[in-house]
C-alpha cells in the first residue's frame, strides 16, 4: 500500500519523517520475506566472561548482546541498578568499574572481564549503609527512588574524581584542585536525571557526605 | 466512617507523630537498591519469560498484513500476540485508545504486537523482524488549524467546559484598562523515571500482574474489562512506583501485553516499555491554546476576567481543563470560561501532574503580570487587591481556607522583592540580564474515599494494610505516622503495606488527594481498632487514652499488646465524606518567586533561585511535603524552559520521545530551592485536616520564570518553552 496521494512523499520528506522511513521499508520487506524463506534459526553467539561484583566473583556465559546493567539485573539478579532509558540518556545505571562511574547500559557484559564492578548494593545495606546513602535519607534526596541507585554511585565517583584532582566544565582555574561546592556537584552530577526533582535535596546530601568523608 | 460536620479535636492534634519531618521510612530500601520494582520481581514467580512490544509505524490507517514467520523462527521465540491472535478485548474504562491496536491504528506506536522469547536479546531482536503493511489514512495533526471544528465537550470529571457569571462581554467592553492576549502551551510527556513495565503471571484462569500502577482498584477493572474476565480474578501488586505523575494513572500496554504474551506463552512474561516508545504509545499533557481577557479599573480593580482554552485529543478523549483555576482564583464581577476540544489523531492526552491548572496558570499568570505592568502595579500587589475569599461565581461559598494574600506577602518579603526594579531589562550582573518573577499557585483539594486495614499484633506491632500507593509522595511514612499517632506507639512499631489488591481499596494516588484521603482511611481504621482494643482490655472506648505504648482509662494502665495475647486484633473500616466540599471550596495556595538570569549576548537562560510559599492545610511530614514542592517546582521550571514534545504534523508523531530529544531539568538547570509552609489546619477536609501539595507545587512556577525572563530582557514571551531562540533577536544592546 504506497501512501496516498495526500502524502507525497519526497526523498527529503523520507529522511526528515522518521514515521515513514519506518512504514514505507516496512511495506517494501515482505515481499523478500516470501521469495526467501526465513532463516534457519541460530542459537545466538555466546561468551564466557568473568569479573567480580561487590566482591563476588562471577563467571557467565552471555548472549554477546547482553549489556552490564541486563547481566547485573536479570543474570545476577542484582535489580538495585536501574533501566530508564537503555540508551545512556539517563544514568539511573551507573555502577563503578574499577573505580570509574558508567552507564552500564552503554557497554556490553563481555568487554568487563577481568573488571572489578560495584553496584549500589555493594556500597550498603539497610543497617549498614554507606555515608553517602545515610546522607540521601536524612536529605530526602530521592522521592520515587527509581533514580536513587545510580545518583548515590554517581555522587560517590564524583566526590573522588573531584579528590583526584579531575576537572569539569565549570572548574574556574585548572592550576587549582578542584572544590566539592554545589556548582561543581551539579555540574557533574547532570548525567543523572531525576524526574521526581529532587535535585536541591541531592546537592545537600552530597555535600554533607562530603562533610562525612573528610 | 463518615466526615461530614467539621473535625474537632482529634488523637492526630497531639501531634506526636504526626506533623515531624521523619525521614522516609522506606528510605534504607530505596538507597540500598532493594525496594523492588514491577520489572524486578524474579522472586515473584519462576520461570519469568521476556516479552517487547512492537508498535505502529503509523499513526493512523490500518494493518494491511502482517508477516510472523521470521519473527516466530527466531532464536527463542516463544509466542507472538496481535489483535488477529488476542481474541476480543475489551477497552478499559479509563482508557481512550485501545491497549492492543489492529488492525485498525489509533495512534502512532499504538502497540500491535508482542514477541515472547527466552531472553531480552531474543524479544527485541524477534520484534525487529517482525513486517508490517500498513494502510495509511490521512490524520488530523495539528491544534491550531483545527480551532474552527473544535466543539463543545460534556462535562469531563465534574468540570462543565463553560462558566459565565455577570455580563462579561460589557464589562470587558467598557473596561478602562484591558489585556487580550493569546498564550500557548505544548505537550509534554511525564518523562517519569522508571518505565511503565509489568510481569504477569496465570494460574489456571487467575492473573496476578506485578505492574507500576498509581491507581490499583481503577486498574483491576480496566485489565478484567479488557481482557474480558472477572475482577475477582485480577490482582495487581505495585509497592514501589518509579515516578508517574498521572502517567501511570491508567493500565497501559505493557500489563495487557504482559498478560495476553504470558497466556499464549504458558509461562510468566514480564515487559517494559522500551524508553523510545513511552511518549507516543503512553499519554501524554495535551498542548493548549489559551486567549485571556482582562478589564481593569485605573486602580487596579478586576472587573472582567474571561479565560478561553482550546485542546486536542483522540475521538472520544477529553479537554485539557485550563480555565478551571480562573473560576476561582481572583475576585471581578464579570466572568466567562469556555473549553473547546478538537479531534486529533496524536497520541492520548491524559493527565499529567496538576491536569488543568498546570498549563492553565502558565498562561493566566503571565496575563496577570501584564495586567499589573499595564496598570502601573507591583505584580504582588495587583494579585493582592484581587483577592477573594468567597468562590466567585457563588458569592455565598467560602473557601475553607484561603491564605494566597499572606502566601504572597511572606514570599515578597523572604525573596527580598522590595528591592526590585520595577521597570525590565535594567537589572545587569556582568553579562548576565537578571529579573524576577512571581505568580500565584493554586490546586483544588479533592477527598476520595480510603479503606485501610489495621491490625495489631502479639507483639505489639501495628501492621497497616491498603492498595494505597507511594509514587514517591511518601504515603509509606505518612501513613505509618498516622498509625502511630492513633495507637500511641513510636515509628517503628507500625508496619505499612500498600498497593496490593488483595488489600482495601483506597484513593490512590493522584490529583493530589493521596496524602490527605488515605491517612483518613487509615484513621478510620485505627478509630476502630482502638474501640476494639479497648473493649479487649475492658476499658471503657470513648475515654481511652493511646500513649507509649499503653492504653488507658479510668486509671488503669495497660501494656497496648496485651490486647493481642490470645491473637490479633483487626480492624478495618473506609472514610467516606459528607457534602463538607461542596459546603466549602476546598482549595491549595501559594506563591511562587524565581529569579532568572539570561545571558546579554546568547540569551541562555539560567535559574538563580526559587522560592515556593504553600497554604496547603495541616502538613502531615515536613520533609516529604517539601520535596513533592521541590519536585514540582523542578517540573515547572521544565515547563517553563524546555519542554516541549515536538508534533510532526505530516506524520502524526511526538518527534523527540526519548530522554535525550525530550529534555527534562537536570542538576546543573536547577539552584537551591527554599519552600515555606504556612501554618494550616483545615477541618473540612478530614480528620486529619490536612489537604494536597504535590501539584500545587507545580501550578504557577513556569509563568513565575516567564516573567522573570521577561523582567529581566523586557521580552514578553507568550509560547512555552521559554527558549533562548524566542529572545535573542529581541534582546536589548548590549552598553
Ligand atoms: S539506563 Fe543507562 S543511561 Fe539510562
Ligand atoms: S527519585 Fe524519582 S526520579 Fe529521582
Amino acid at each position: 500500500m504506497a501512501p496516498s496521494d495526500d502524502f507525497p512523499i519526497s526523498r527529503r520528506g523520507l529522511l526528515a519523517g522518521g514515521a515513514a522511513s519506518v512504514a514505507t521499508a516496512a511495506v517494501a520487506r515482505p515481499a523478500m520475506a516470501e521469495a526467501a524463506p526465513s532463516r534457519a534459526p541460530a542459537s545466538p553467539p555466546t561468551a564466557k566472561v568473568d569479573f567480580e561484583v561487590n566482591g563476588t566473583a562471577h563467571s557467565l556465559e552471555l548472549d554477546t548482546r547482553t549489556t552490564l546493567l541486563d547481566a547485573l539485573r536479570e543474570h545476577l539478579r542484582l535489580t538495585g541498578t536501574k533501566k530508564g532509558c537503555d540508551h545512556g540518556q539517563c544514568g539511573a545505571c551507573t555502577v563503578l568499574v574499577d573505580g570509574r562511574r558508567i552507564n552500564s547500559c552503554l557497554s556490553l557484559a563481555v568487554q568487563h572481564d577481568g573488571d572489578r564492578i560495584t553496584t549500589i548494593e555493594g556500597l550498603g545495606q539497610p543497617g549498614n549503609l554507606h555515608p553517602m546513602q545515610e546522607a540521601f535519607v536524612v536529605h530526602d534526596g530521592y522521592q520515587c527512588g527509581y533514580c536513587t541507585p545510580g545518583q548515590i554511585c554517581s555522587a560517590v565517583a564524583v566526590l573522588d574524581e573531584i579528590k583526584a584532582g579531575i576537572p569539569s566544565h565549570v572548574t574556574a582555574d585548572l592550576s587549582v584542585a578542584p572544590a566539592v561546592t554545589p556548582r561543581e556537584l551539579r555540574e557533574r552530577m547532570s548525567g543523572n536525571i531525576c524526574r521526581c526533582g529532587a535535585y536541591s535535596n541531592i546537592v545537600d546530601a552530597i555535600v554533607d557526605a562530603a562533610g562525612v568523608k573528610a | 466512617m463518615k466526615f461530614d460536620t467539621p473535625a474537632t479535636e482529634n488523637p492526630i492534634d497531639q501531634l506526636k507523630v504526626v506533623g515531624k519531618p521523619t525521614s522516609r521510612i522506606e528510605g534504607p530500601l530505596k538507597t540500598s537498591g532493594t525496594a523492588p520494582y514491577a520489572y524486578e520481581r524474579h522472586d515473584a514467580v519462576p520461570n519469568q519469560a521476556y516479552g517487547f512490544i512492537v508498535g505502529s509505524a503509523i499513526a493512523k490507517g490500518r494493518i494491511a498484513s502482517i508477516d510472523l514467520a521470521e519473527a516466530k523462527a527466531a532464536p527463542g521465540v516463544l509466542a507472538i500476540v496481535t489483535a488477529a491472535s488476542a481474541g476480543t478485548l475489551g477497552k478499559g474504562d479509563f482508557n481512550t485508545a485501545r491497549l492492543l491496536g489492529g488492525p485498525e491504528i489509533q495512534h502512532y506506536h499504538q502497540a500491535i504486537a508482542i514477541v515472547v522469547a527466552e531472553s531480552f536479546e531474543q524479544a527485541r531482536a524477534a520484534a525487529g523482524l517482525v513486517r508490517v503493511r500498513y494502510t495509511r489514512d490521512k490524520g488530523n495533526f495539528d491544534l491550531a488549524s483545527s480551532l474552527d471544528g473544535a466543539i463543545k465537550p460534556p462535562a469531563f470529571f465534574g468540570t462543565e467546559p463553560d462558566s459565565s457569571f455577570g455580563d462579561f462581554d460589557a464589562a470587558f467592553a467598557s473596561a478602562p484598562v484591558k489585556l487580550d492576549e493569546h498564550y500557548t502551551t505544548p505537550d509534554h510527556s511525564h518523562a517519569m523515571m522508571e518505565p511503565h513495565a509489568s510481569i504477569a503471571s496465570w494460574d489456571g484462569d487467575k492473573l496476578t500482574l506485578w505492574t507500576s500502577n498509581q491507581m490499583i482498584a481503577w486498574s483491576v477493572g480496566d485489565v478484567a474489562k479488557t481482557l474480558g474476565i472477572p475482577r475477582e480474578n485480577v490482582r495487581l501488586v505495585s509497592p514501589y512506583i518509579g515516578g508517574g505523575f498521572g502517567g501511570k494513572l491508567f493500565v497501559r500496554a505493557d500489563a495487557i501485553l504482559a498478560a495476553l504474551g504470558a497466556k499464549a506463552a504458558g509461562r510468566p512474561v514480564k515487559v517494559a516499555l522500551p524508553r523510545p516508545l513511552i511518549a507516543n504509545n503512553t499519554t501524554h499533557r495535551p498542548a493548549t491554546i489559551q486567549r485571556i481577557r482582562l478589564g481593569a479599573t485605573p486602580d487596579g480593580k478586576l472587573t472582567s476576567i474571561g479565560h478561553e482554552s482550546w485542546s486536542g485529543d483522540l475521538k472520544g478523549g477529553g479537554p485539557e481543563t485550563a480555565v478551571g483555576q480562573t473560576r476561582l482564583l481572583y475576585a471581578a464581577p464579570h466572568r466567562m470560561t469556555a473549553m473547546r476540544l478538537a479531534v486529533l489523531d496524536l497520541p492520548e492526552g491524559n493527565a499529567m501532574r496538576a491536569p488543568g491548572e498546570a498549563p492553565g496558570l502558565m498562561a493566566l499568570e503571565i496575563a496577570i503580570d501584564e495586567m499589573a505592568e499595564k496598570l502601573g502595579m507591583d505584580p504582588v500587589a495587583f494579585r493582592i487587591l484581587n483577592d477573594t475569599q468567597v468562590d466567585p461565581e457563588k458569592p455565598e461559598r467560602k473557601f475553607s481556607q484561603r491564605q494566597l494574600n499572606e502566601c504572597l506577602r511572606i514570599g515578597a518579603d523572604k525573596f527580598g522583592w522590595a528591592s526590585r526594579n520595577p521597570k525590565p531589562g535594567l537589572t545587569r550582573d556582568g553579562r548576565w540580564l537578571v529579573g524576577t518573577g512571581v505568580a500565584a499557585a493554586f490546586r483544588n483539594n479533592l477527598n476520595e474515599k480510603s479503606a485501610a486495614r489495621v491490625r495489631l499484633d502479639r507483639a505489639g506491632r501495628v501492621i497497616v494494610e491498603t492498595d494505597m500507593t507511594d509514587i514517591g509522595t511518601g504515603s509509606y511514612t505518612i501513613i505509618a505516622q498516622t498509625a502511630a499517632e492513633m495507637l500511641g506507639v513510636p515509628l517503628d512499631r507500625v508496619e505499612v503495606r500498600l498497593g496490593d489488591s488483595l488489600f482495601p481499596v483506597s484513593a490512590g494516588s493522584g490529583g493530589q488527594w493521596g496524602a490527605n484521603s488515605s491517612t483518613a482511611g487509615v484513621y478510620a481504621a485505627c478509630a476502630k481498632l482502638r474501640t476494639a482494643i479497648a473493649q479487649k482490655l475492658g476499658l471503657d472506648p470513648a475515654k481511652a487514652a493511646f500513649a507509649n505504648g499503653k492504653v488507658s482509662a479510668g486509671g488503669k494502665s495497660i501494656a497496648l499488646a496485651r490486647a493481642a495475647a490470645d491473637g490479633e486484633v483487626v480492624a478495618e473500616d473506609m472514610m467516606e465524606y459528607g457534602d463538607l466540599a461542596q459546603t466549602f471550596q476546598q482549595s491549595t495556595f501559594g506563591a511562587h518567586f524565581v529569579e532568572a538570569a539570561v545571558d546579554a549576548a546568547t540569551g541562555e537562560i539560567r535559574l538563580r533561585r526559587m522560592l515556593a510559599v504553600c497554604a496547603a492545610g495541616r502538613i502531615l511530614n515536613p520533609k516529604a511535603a517539601r520535596s513533592q514542592v521541590i519536585g514540582a517546582m523542578t517540573m515547572g521550571a521544565g515547563a517553563a524552559l524546555m519542554e516541549e514534545l515536538a508534533v510532526d504534523k505530516r506524520f502524526g508523531f511526538f518527534v523527540n520521545h526519548d530522554l535525550a530529544g525530550y529534555e527534562v531539568p537536570v542538576h546543573a538547570d536547577i539552584p537551591s530551592q527554599d519552600v515555606i509552609f504556612l501554618d494550616e489546619v483545615d477541618p473540612t477536609t478530614s480528620p486529619m485536616k490536612a489537604k494536597g501539595v504535590g501539584e500545587l507545587g507545580i501550578c504557577g512556577v513556569a509563568a513565575a520564570v516567564a516573567n522573570a525572563v521577561y523582567h529581566a530582557t523586557g521580552i514578553r514571551v507568550r509560547n512555552y518553552p521559554v527558549t533562548l531562540d524566542k529572545l535573542i533577536d529581541r534582546l536589548p544592546a548590549i552598553a
